[in-house]
């Protein structure tokens, strides 16, 4: 947990700089580090090196050792007067777009209903236990099954949310949640953030139990109203607390696969960035143009984390010296 | 990119632990649409009991789409978990590489008897990579009842259904039946939309996409007077849903009652049938509609049985699926489950005409199906499909007009054919 005091001066000076004890500490954290250093580039280094050679190749996946290196061909290729190539496909930039309008809604979204929830289950009342486990129930499905399960609710035909609204009469007529291009999209969001609520809610819950109570008895002395407390103490508490939690979901949904596959399949109105890489290098077997999807797409979200890590680094500190 | 190893993983860890209880011989790969996986159990037992060899059954996606992905994925690790797969009609190209020909172990007169152009289609570089298990062919569903009621014959042309299809829905929602729907059909953004759309543009005479010569066709006037009719039902007398509809769930529809026509294989004639549908003895079956300018066209579908290259046990997987296209065999799913035999004596058996009367009276749109441009486009089909699905989609939802369509749609395979010529 990151803490909350304002930072501090940085300790320019360095007295063991040089010294024997020092370069016996760098030695140790080295060799400390090495193990995971080295499972990292086997795990992660390793697939996104190949991924990237890859992306300069026209391999295809019947016939991978075939490969030819055609330089950036897969990114952009000027032949006979016109542009091809990933950067001038329209798919691909409307799928760049879904994702990332996915990701900054859905995680908004998440983050606001995870308070909520997190104050809740955080007052003191009868049961609050067995609401507190149940609560966590969606996070502990699996999301594949979580996504059937919604399908089914969701069909316009024999699903039970239209048929809820059909009786509530706030809908004449069924709404095709997952076929429709107008609604397929909020459809997945309201999924994930079904499924995505608790997860936030734990951190945010975790950040409140570490609060100090002196705060909040001051304010109670002074007849501060809750609400204005809430957004004078209490938010601004856990905000550290909230922002790591929302570079683990910015990360997740950036990647966001399975529930949308399950719900929508390839359509385009809802097709990502890794539907989009899946779809070149598994059903249309090119692994040289889906390697190149996957390479952007790593890019993509190592700008938008790096950009997240730089615009919030006062509160997580994780930029500081 | 982590995901593809990851999901091959899950595919093998799971067929290992299937098969974890007992060292079977052979694994085949069956559909499970309808009846399907019930027929192939059948079968497959059958075989076991006159050779005395342990099958494993691996179902699979329904889904044609993601069931190619997952064999591409299975053969591209050269891995031997599944000896016998069963293969759509459009696969055999794009497959060839990973399966054996099985006239080398079956001989070369193992082919005799079934229909000449599925065979050829079959086999590729001179190398039978499959066998004919059934064919298909889109046909049309309707309520015998409904039409006889409000005095309509079965309709001849895409502009009767529509009409018909509108007054019988509106009739039956005003008496209640508010559930009722025109015409249901696979609009969902998959391989099967592409069936689908292709009958509509044949049937408007507008081609298959792509002409012998793999010369791009399909930006005509047909073909767009043929999409923006289908654009037009949706939300009049095909639900909004439609659009995220396969096989299975415009037969759900249809079976509950809910719906006047139906499009769709014939498997779906013996479940409508069967005793817990609610509109057996209610339905029959006639060839496709034609537009203005066109013939009835229906899409060459059918499934075939192929053994992996990487099988450990070749001439055993090859015995079995010489076993499951026997006569016997297709006889038995013709009667039981309505699957279409790709034996031609059998269109003239009378224990299956009786089970299936279609059979006789559409023997000419099963023989003369229309293909899909799998062999000229080879390795690119898949795109082409999908290319094609994709734009269908995008007309059928409303975002954007045929004509405007099938220019953007021109396009896109122009920057394709590249890969073909």
């Amino acid at each position: 947990m990151t803490t909350t005091t304002p930072p501090s001066a940085p300790e320019r000076v360095h007295p063991y700089r040089g010294t024997k004890v020092r370069r016996q500490r760098v030695r140790a954290a080295w060799t400390f580090l090495a193990p995971m250093l080295v499972t990292l580039a086997l795990v992660a280094g390793w697939p996104l090196l190949r991924t990237f050679y890859f992306s300069l190749t026209d391999g295809t996946l019947s016939a991978l050792g075939a490969a030819n290196f055609i330089g950036l061909e897969n990114y952009l290729v000027y032949d006979e007067g016109e542009w091809y190539g990933l950067l001038t496909d329209p798919m691909w930039w409307r799928s760049v777009w879904n994702t990332l309008f996915f990701a900054m809604v859905s995680v908004s979204l998440e983050v606001v209903f995870g308070v909520i929830v997190a104050l809740i289950l955080n007052a003191e009342f009868k049961g609050r236990m067995l609401v507190r486990a149940a609560v966590l129930i969606p996070w502990a499905i699996p999301t594949i099954v979580s996504a059937k399960m919604w399908a089914w609710m969701l069909n316009d035909q024999f699903g039970i949310i239209n048929h809820l609204l059909m009786t509530l009469g706030l809908i004449d007529s069924p709404i095709a949640w997952t076929a429709s291009t107008t609604y397929s999209m909020w459809a997945v969001i309201m999924v994930d953030v079904w499924k995505t609520i608790p997860f936030v809610a734990l951190l945010a819950l975790a950040a409140l139990q570490m609060l100090p109570k002196d705060c909040f008895e001051a304010a109670e002395v002074d007849g501060i109203h809750p609400v204005r407390v809430f957004f004078k103490v209490t938010l601004p508490l856990i905000t550290p607390a909230l922002m790591v939690a929302v570079i683990f979901r910015l990360l997740d949904a950036l990647r966001v696969f399975d529930v949308i596959y399950v719900l929508t399949s390839n359509a385009s109105s809802t097709m990502t960035m890794s539907i989009y890489a899946r779809q070149q290098l598994v059903e249309f077997q090119d692994v040289g143009y889906g390697s190149a999807a996957s390479t952007l797409l790593f890019l993509i979200i190592a700008l938008v984390t790096v950009a997240y890590l730089y615009l919030g680094r006062n509160q997580l500190q994780l930029g500081g010296d | 990119m982590l995901k593809k190893p990851l999901i091959t993983a899950i595919v093998l860890g799971s067929t290992a632990l299937s098969g974890a209880g007992q060292a079977a011989d052979i694994t085949i790969s069956c559909g499970a649409v309808g009846a399907e996986l019930e027929l192939c159990e059948e079968g497959v037992a059958a075989w076991e009991e006159e050779t005395g060899h342990e099958v494993d059954i691996v179902s699979t996606p329904n889904s044609s789409t993601e069931r190619l992905s997952l064999y591409q994925q299975i053969l591209s690790a050269n891995s031997s978990d599944i000896d016998v797969m069963q293969i759509d009609v459009v696969w055999p190209g794009l497959l060839a590489n990973h399966l054996l020909d099985l006239s080398e172990t079956l001989g070369e007169d193992a082919t005799e008897g079934h229909f000449p152009a599925i065979v050829d289609n079959n086999t590729i570089d001179g190398r039978l990579v499959a066998m004919p298990w059934f064919t298909d062919a889109g046909v049309l569903y309707y309520r015998k009842d409904l039409l006889e009621e409000y005095g309509h014959k079965p309709p001849q042309t895409w502009e009767e259904l529509t009409e018909i299809a509108a007054d019988i829905q509106a009739a039956e929602r005003e008496a209640g039946n508010d559930k009722m729907w025109g015409f249901v059909f696979q609009g969902r953004a998959y391989e099967g939309l592409t069936t689908n759309a292709l009958e509509w543009v044949a049937s408007h005479g507008g081609g298959t996409l792509v002409d012998e010569d793999g010369k791009v066709t399909i930006n005509n006037d047909r073909a767009a007077a043929a999409l923006d009719l289908a654009a037009s039902w949706i939300d009049d007398i095909s639900p909004v849903g439609v659009l995220n509809y396969t096989e299975e769930e415009a037969r759900g529809i249809f079976q509950s009652g809910n719906a006047v026509f139906m499009r769709n294989w014939p498997y779906a004639w013996s479940l409508a049938q069967s005793e817990d549908s609610d509109v057996r003895d209610k339905v029959g079956v006639v060839k496709l509609p034609h537009g203005p300018d066109g013939e009835s066209a229906a899409t060459l579908g059918g499934w075939n049985l192929a053994v992996s290259k990487y099988s450990e046990n070749p001439e055993l997987a090859a015995d079995l699926v010489a076993f499951l296209t026997s006569e016997q065999e297709q006889k038995r799913r013709a009667i039981e489950g309505s699957y279409n035999p790709t034996l031609e004596t059998l269109y003239e058996d009378e224990e299956v005409l009786e089970a299936v009367p279609f059979f006789g009276a559409l023997y000419a749109t099963f023989a003369n199906a229309v293909a899909r441009p799998s062999a000229v486009t080879g390795d690119s089909y898949g795109r082409v499909s999908n290319a094609f699905f994709d734009t269908t989609h995008s007309v059928l939802s409303g975002d954007m007009s045929a004509s405007d369509a099938l220019v953007q749609l021109e396009g896109q395979m122009r920057r394709l054919e590249r890969r073909w010529k």
